[in-house]
């Protein structure tokens, strides 16, 4: 069960995470409880997957290059294609969707040259294509996403 | 730009700060720097917007959010930006992209991720979406994520 605490980490530190020297020190001065209690409230998170991580979250093509990309795959091939598309250290993730298109993942590398034969190797191996769909333009504007954890 | 020690930094934090007293220090430990050097690197690439926050990265899926969409629209290509920033704003929304189509498969420029912890409250975000869009919206779906094939953070080995 998630504590009030846990709710005020997970809500309220999604971003402004401090960069001072006692970053959690300064939270828990923030919620009035110890800088204990606010590490392990944070590893309890961590641990049972609530949050992934506490760290910067990077804004997409400002290091390298990423490129999300759909595949149409016949579902009887998709577990033993989705093996040979994550065998690349270059896939960031990758999900089966409810769609023609029912692979889905992202490709991170240096640059794009390097992406693109990333992505012709995925075919060769494969044998389906990779359909690119890059990022044109990002409109997200709203910092940390509004949880609701009271039901 | 960014140097060598700004991509080491940002690998290092890739599976989160050390949850200890002095994190950044902790870091600059292994970085072979000191702990003010870290934490300046830290807010200047915030600064410049390679950093977009520092924070607890939530797991919608673990939270309750069992319904995460990825809706996809049709929008007419000189509307998208105007709506997009609109669409980019609403708060159930985590990330709003313009993206290319591939024709004929594939019409969709819009793609909207959507989170609710119920089936109604995505039809509902989705209508949301749908009336801002208006009739500059030709076609939409939502995909749904069935599975997690793979879940890695951000890897930036340069070669």
């Amino acid at each position: 069960m998630l504590s009030d605490l846990h709710k005020h980490l997970l809500n309220d530190y999604q971003r402004d995470f401090p960069c001072s020297e006692q970053p959690y020190r300064e939270i828990a001065d923030d919620l009035g409880v110890s800088e204990q209690q606010v590490l392990s409230a944070l590893t309890e998170l961590s641990e049972q997957q609530f949050i992934s991580r506490v760290g910067p979250v990077i804004r997409p093509n400002h290091i390298g290059v990423s490129c999300l990309v759909a595949m149409a795959v016949p579902p009887e091939q998709l577990e033993s294609i989705a093996e040979i598309v994550n065998s690349y250290q270059e896939v960031n993730h990758n999900y089966e969707r409810e769609n023609r298109f029912n692979l889905w993942f992202v490709v991170i590398a240096a640059n794009q040259t390097h992406l693109d034969q990333v992505l012709c190797d995925i075919e060769q191996h494969t044998g389906h294509t990779a359909m690119p769909l890059p990022l044109i333009r990002d409109y997200f504007i709203n910092l940390g996403f509004e949880l609701n954890l009271h039901d | 730009m960014l140097d060598a020690l700004d991509r080491q930094i940002i690998q290092l934090t890739q599976a989160g700060l050390p949850l200890c007293p002095e994190p950044y220090a902790e870091m600059a430990q292994q970085l072979g720097v000191d702990a003010e050097t870290v934490m300046q690197r830290l807010r200047a690439m915030q600064t410049d917007g390679i950093i977009r926050r520092i924070g607890a990265v939530p797991n919608h899926y673990k939270l309750g959010y069992r319904y995460n969409g990825m809706t996809v629209w049709d929008v007419v290509d000189d509307q998208i930006d105007i709506l997009g920033a609109k669409v980019g704003q609403l708060d159930f929304v985590s990330h709003c992209y313009h993206r290319p189509r591939h024709l004929p498969e594939w019409p969709y420029n819009l793609f909207a991720m959507v989170h609710s912890k119920t089936e109604t409250g995505v039809q509902d975000q989705i209508d949301q979406i749908a009336a801002i869009l208006g009739t500059y919206q030709r076609s939409h779906e939502v995909l749904y994520s069935t599975r997690i094939l793979k879940k890695t953070g951000l890897r930036i080995e340069a070669r």
